[in-house]
């Protein structure tokens, strides 16, 4: 079975007036499936501009990105709608949770867009609240919970339409060292359960979760280390 | 996309959020729809009043004055030059086919004196064809008759209002003396209360003696004219036309007019003064009608407004449930079903707040008010129409948000 993502010659460019900025160029990439990968790299090297072309909220200006064998450069707003929402669990920095919206509702939300059935939605909503710990806290608004339990929920909101695929954007970008512990467990629990990981982060020791490290720089994928992954180690 | 019944959910849960403003912005189609509806209900209930005041009257029912005719419904010069005789009044009453019966009706505003009060009033003087005319029965006690028109009989029958201002309301005025102009007059009989007349006078605020008691007592002498107009009945609603080209020959040939010389009376007929009536309310219920309207479409700029303001406040949320596989159109539908509901139940609640409020004027003015339902469901119509409208815009300014700068939004 071919690689989950496949990118040939992937460049995006911005353009203001006359000059042209490549902020990612000839990217060629590819990640199995089941892969835990990190991204790293300075701020500015491209890295978050690589996540969001990933994570088809942006298009690429140049060559072709395949996600489980289907460019998705070419696709129209809608099916890159279906594609999130369907094929791609998202992790944000901070969180991006809906407010005055309780866990479980903001869990539902993709369910709601991939037309899950009521009864069905909130049960599976249940389960992944379950999954990361948090079922307790179902009836929760954000504003009600830490962190690490919000970064917990969005967690779920990824897991629970069961993509192949979960991006996560400097996912312990706000969270103190002892919250991160837990939630790089937590997403190093979801690869072993055979989901395909892919994570942004500039710091080394959060890197170290991956058992694959790309570094970038100025745009360009500079380094592809494959490594051994934290918890493994300790096991 | 989604299914309508969870994008209105959605909507409903983001409009429970912000509920003052939902509130507010509503207000706006609030107050239209309620005006519209309102006056639409008031400005109805007028023309059914006058239309239900003319068939009170009768549909075969003619007026004739002295003077010159100036259009439509109109007259010139009336009561200054009596031209009709009293000769003339004879001959329509005989010579005509058309005409069932014509009476006349002469009026002064008088002190009426009982035991217990006094009160100015119409005093009328005619003959006992005028309460046939007019359609007009007697509620208890006698009616005028023939033989108190020939004895000049100090006998009377009395309207509602006169009645209850003159005796107190509930007492029974058949048998109880009244003095005009010192002469004692009996109260035979009470009329059926008629209401307000298309002009809004109350028809009922008069006392009604025969025409010769007038003569003698009120207006001394018997002159050549009648003063005041004639009550005539046509033999049916259609014979109206027939009967106004005979009236008008009768008296043409009778004052010897030439052919060149205009009218020196003129005829009407309830329909005509009901047209003339109605089609004034008409303008003005339109005219306030607009006014409201215009009301209704500055709320749908707060609708507009208030969206706007909304999709910008919200640019997150959108980018949030773009990056979990919103569709441009879930998004358009979420905000346009926000702005619709905000509309549509603005719109209902305007709807039972113009009733009422309609029925609270009515009742404080004794004005009548019809609420029609098409005038309803146009309102709903156009305040829902409303929201799509000037939902539409922000609507799509939220669709066609990239989901990468509405993620990025701050």
């Amino acid at each position: 079975m071919a690689a989950l993502i496949q990118l040939r010659d992937l460049a995006k460019i911005y353009q203001s007036g006359e000059d042209e900025f490549a902020a990612l160029h000839d990217v060629n990439l590819d990640i199995e499936r089941g892969e835990f990968v990190a991204i790293t790299g300075s701020s500015g090297s491209g890295k978050s501009t690589l996540m969001n072309l990933l994570g088809c909220l942006d298009s690429p200006s140049r060559g072709s990105y395949l996600l489980a064998d289907r460019d998705v450069a070419r696709l129209t707003r809608i099916e890159l709608a279906r594609v999130r929402n369907e094929t791609i669990g998202f992790v944000f920095q901070n969180f991006n949770l809906l407010a005055r919206t309780s866990a479980l509702e903001n869990v539902e939300l993709p369910l709601i867009y991939a037309k899950v059935p009521p009864v069905d939605r909130h049960r599976r909503a249940r389960e992944a609240l379950e999954r990361v710990g948090l079922a307790h806290r179902a009836g929760h608004h954000p504003s009600q919970l830490s962190g690490g339990q919000q970064q917990r929920v969005a967690i779920a909101r990824a897991l629970v339409t069961r993509p192949p695929l979960i991006l996560a954007d400097e996912p312990t970008g706000n969270l103190d060292s002892a919250t991160s512990t837990e939630i790089m467990k937590l997403l190093t629990e979801l690869q072993h359960s055979g989901m395909t990981i892919v994570f942004v982060t500039h710091e080394p020791d959060i890197a170290a979760y991956a058992a694959r490290k790309l570094g970038l720089k100025d745009g360009a994928v500079v380094s592809d280390v494959r490594q051994q992954p934290t918890l493994e180690m300790a096991s | 996309m989604i299914s309508a019944g969870e994008t209105l959910r959605m909507a409903a849960l983001a409009l429970r959020r912000n509920k003052l403003r939902s509130f507010l912005t509503a207000l706006g189609i609030i107050i239209g729809v309620a005006a519209v509806i309102c006056m639409v209900s008031i400005g109805e209930g007028a023309k059914t009043r006058i239309r239900s005041s003319i068939e009170g009257t009768g549909t075969n029912v003619i007026m004739l004055f002295s003077g010159s005719s100036s259009g439509p419904g109109g007259r010139g010069g009336f009561g200054s030059q009596p031209t009709i005789t009293w000769e003339d009044l004879r001959a329509i009453q005989t010579e005509l086919p058309s005409v069932l019966a014509a009476a006349p009706q002469m009026r002064a505003n008088q002190p009426v004196v009982s035991e217990t009060s006094t009160w100015t009033t119409q005093v009328v003087g005619t003959t006992p064809d005028f309460f046939v005319i007019r359609n007009w029965p007697i509620e208890r006690g006698e009616a005028l008759t023939a033989s108190d028109q020939a004895s000049s009989a100090k006998n009377a029958v009395i309207g509602k209002t006169a009645a209850d201002n003159l005796f107190g309301p509930g007492v029974d005025p058949v048998g109880q003396i009244v003095r005009i102009r010192d002469a004692p007059v009996t109260i035979v009989g009470v009329l059926t209360a008629k209401g307000q007349n298309g002009m809004g006078q109350d028809q009922d605020d008069a006392i009604f003696i025969p025409l010769s008691t007038f003569q003698t007592r009120m207006q001394r002498g018997l002159g050549k004219f009648v003063p005041g107009m004639i009550f005539i009945s046509a033999v049916s609603a259609e014979g109206i036309p027939r009967a106004r080209i005979e009236i008008a020959q009768l008296l043409r040939e009778r004052h010897r007019l030439g052919p060149n010389d205009e009218d020196d009376f003129s005829t009407s007929s309830m329909a005509e003064m009901t047209s003339m009536l109605t089609s004034t309310t008409q303008t003005m219920t339109t005219l306030l009608a607009s006014i409201a309207l215009v009301s209704l479409v500055v709320g749908g700029i707060g609708v507009m407004n208030i969206m706007l303001v909304s999709v910008t406040e919200r640019t997150r949320e959108i980018g949030i449930r773009m990056a979990v596989g919103a569709q441009p159109a879930d998004i358009l539908a979420q905000f346009l079903i926000e702005a619709l509901a905000l509309a549509a139940i603005g719109g209902v609640i305007g709807v039972l707040l113009g009733i009422g409020i309609g029925q609270l004027l009515a009742a404080k003015f004794g004005w009548s008010m019809v609420t029609r339902g098409d005038i309803v469901a146009l309102s709903l119509a156009v305040s829902a129409g409303v929201g799509v409208v000037f939902g539409l815009y922000p609507a799509r300014k939220a669709s066609r948000l990239d989901p990468i700068d509405a993620l990025r939004y701050e």
